[in-house]
């Protein structure tokens, strides 16, 4: 399928359910828009279906023998990758990762995870600007051109939505892919500026504690953030992994807040506002807050505690006896992971993976244990330890301390268990 | 001011942190943060403009827990019901009831849901009337959210209409209730003592 039919087909698609789900609601003008659009780019996409695009060309027998393709101007992955986000088309809604398909630590910018809350909106980065306002001593407002003539940083950071893990922390069911289980955590190298510097340009007043991003899409989204981390490592970034940030990602600009919940990275950020106290919204109260056993539940819970996940092998792989790299990825929103252990026999013993490269702080870190598979059934593990000294704890422990109901910040290690049949599955309860 | 400095600064940085502290002239702020061995120092760039007050007012429409940016208006639970029927059940059900997973619910004080059980059982439904913790987050959110197909299309009196109606509907307010920026502020929430700030440090502790 061409680039512009694939498109076509899934604007139909997003088009055709957003028109069924809205149809049912006579009352809303809306709705009936969006079915007339739906029938019409599905329409669209059938004629386009129709007039089938050029056949691959065959896999030659010997490429050596044979000219290869010319150049592109976008290149495209190879036609035997087949790396996707999952699943497609939701407005209210998430796509995952698929981390079984990544290696390294950098996650590519196509396939980084999306949590929105009313879908991406299309913002003209000519038009796009930000606002600084509240309790300072100049209110401003900068063009994305001024932002990007400030002393410029680049930073890998990763972003996970604290919902991460959600899924699985209720239902065990063996058939999940590490995509569903942990595929909300994504890693970029980030261009930005520090958010210090434009503190500083408005000048922040003394009684300034909290600040309130708020993004310019079609929720307004808004979080409060206390002051300090303004001082300390946020970012107000527009440059994600060599080139302009995705539009998913917050294009023109987005709040950087290493090693904080996603959802406080505020993307297609319009204005900061500097105050006394926390405003108190929709997703720092309702949402975003960890209820606990005691009868009470955890706010402005930023920070995400260590964690690590087996990445390969996984679910729905097959394995045969012989050696295989048991890798993964292991993160922390206090730092640097120091340690990451590998169990290969559902934790009787754990020996220490091998950590690739230099463990960065706040970011993805890839950890590789060799391990010789005999055939017979086991369960391999992993567990993170950062520079806190915190150790990436298990299920079980995680509902003792925290409830079963508890909604956000999900850690646990996870496990795979390997069938003698060299059947790969998920194994949650830890 | 500094960001918290925690365990968390590289070994060379901090031994380049050290020799500048030697050195004593350097006030090196958030150096927790980045390799700022050679960040440039703190200074003005004299870019961006001054934000008009025409344009800051257009924008700062959040309220926050003491009501003090809430607008002029007011409504009742009668014409919130109303345009609730007009604007807002076809998604929040009739009842506000919701249609989940995609429409939540938003009214509901189910017993089982009494007293904050959350913790232990995730399939209770968590709403405005058992669990929000602010009754002002009901009119910022509303206000600038939803209807969802339409957001920013109220006017204030709607919200404050709607805010009425969701507030009376959950067993926070009496039914015969008017709404306006003082009558807001003043409402209590339930279980707003239920919330407590984040206790979780790292270290060998899980919390
Ligand atoms: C087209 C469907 C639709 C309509 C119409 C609609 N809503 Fe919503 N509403 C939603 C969705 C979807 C969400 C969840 C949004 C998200 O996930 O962030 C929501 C969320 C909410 C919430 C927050 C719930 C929570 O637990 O955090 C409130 C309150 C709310 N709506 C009130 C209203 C009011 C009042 C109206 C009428 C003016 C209205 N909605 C009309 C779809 C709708």
């Amino acid at each position: 399928m061409t680039e512009i039919s694939r498109r076509d087909l899934l604007a139909g698609a997003v088009g055709a359910v957003g028109g069924a789900v809205l149809a049912g609601l006579p009352s809303l003008a809306a709705g009936q828009q969006g079915a007339k659009t739906a029938a019409k780019a599905a329409a669209k996409a059938a004629a386009k279906a129709a007039a089938a695009p050029p056949p691959l060309p065959p896999i030659p027998d010997d490429a050596t023998k044979l000219l290869g393709t010319p150049t592109t101007a976008v290149g495209e992955r190879s036609r035997f990758v087949n790396a996707v986000r999952t699943p497609i088309g939701q407005v209210t809604g998430v796509s995952y990762t698929p981390l079984q398909d990544l290696t390294g630590t950098i996650t590519p910018s196509d396939l980084h995870f999306e949590r929105h809350h009313a879908g991406v909106p299309l913002l003209d980065p000519a038009r796009h600007s930000l606002m600084i306002h509240g309790l300072v001593d100049r209110p401003m407002i900068f063009s994305v051109d001024d932002i990007k003539r400030f002393p410029q940083v680049t930073r890998t950071h990763f972003v996970e939505c604290s919902g991460n893990g959600r899924g699985v922390y209720r239902d065990l069911k063996p058939e999940t892919t590490v995509q569903i289980v942990a595929g909300m955590t994504s890693n970029s190298e980030w261009t930005g500026v520090p958010l210090k510097a434009l503190f500083e340009e408005a000048g922040v007043k003394s009684g300034a504690k909290w600040f309130l991003a708020e993004g310019g899409d079609a929720v307004l989204l808004t979080r409060s953030i206390p002051i300090e981390k303004a001082f300390d490592d946020a970012l107000v970034v527009w440059g994600q992994n060599g080139e302009p940030m995705r539009p998913e990602q917050g294009y023109p600009l987005r709040l950087l807040l290493p090693g904080f919940e996603g959802n406080s990275n505020v993307k297609w950020l319009r204005r900061l506002e500097l105050g006394a106290q926390p405003w108190m919204t929709r997703w720092e109260t309702s949402k975003y807050t960890d209820p606990l056993l005691d009868g009470k539940a955890r706010i402005f819970s930023f920070e995400i505690d260590a964690k690590s996940v087996i990445t390969s092998p996984t679910y729905p792989a097959q394995i045969t006896k012989g050696w295989w790299p048991v890798s993964g990825l292991a993160w922390s929103g206090r730092g640097k992971i120091t340690r990451v252990e590998v169990s290969t026999d559902n934790g009787k013993s754990w020996h220490d993976a091998a950590i690739d490269g230099p463990a960065l702080r706040k970011a993805h870190t890839r950890f590789t244990h060799m391990w010789e598979w005999n055939g017979s059934e086991t369960t391999l593990l992993s567990r993170a330890t950062d520079e806190t000294g915190y150790v990436q704890p298990t299920r079980a422990d995680l509902i003792r301390i925290r409830g079963a109901g508890t909604d956000y910040h999900f850690n646990p290690i996870y496990g795979w268990t390997v069938k003698a049949d060299g059947h790969v599955f998920f194994h949650g309860e830890t | 001011m500094t960001g918290d400095r925690g365990p968390r600064t590289e070994d060379r940085e901090r031994l380049v942190a050290i020799a500048l502290l030697v050195v004593a002239t350097v006030s090196l702020a958030a150096c927790s943060g980045d390799s700022s061995a050679n960040a440039e120092p703190s200074r003005r760039y004299a870019l961006g403009r001054a934000a008009t007050t025409d344009e800051i007012d257009k924008w700062h429409t959040d309220v926050g827990p003491d009501g003090a940016e809430l607008p002029a208006g007011s409504g009742t639970v009668a014409s919130g019901a109303e345009i609730f029927k007009a604007k807002c059940s076809a998604c929040h059900g009739p009842d506000g009831q919701g249609m989940p997973p995609a429409y939540p619910a938003i009214v509901g004080r189910d017993p089982k849901g009494e007293n904050f059980p959350f913790g232990t059982d995730w399939k209770i439904t968590r709403t405005i009337g058992n669990y929000w913790p602010y009754a002002t987050t009901v009119f910022d959110y509303v206000r600038r959210a939803m209807p969802h197909t339409a957001p920013g299309s109220l006017t204030n009196d709607e919200v404050y209409s709607l805010t009425a109606f969701l507030l009376a509907a959950n067993q926070i307010i009496p039914m015969n209730s008017t709404l306006d920026a003082a009558s807001l502020r003043a409402v209590k929430m339930p279980y707003v003592s239920r919330f407590v700030r984040d206790d979780r440090r790292g270290g060998r502790d899980v919390r």
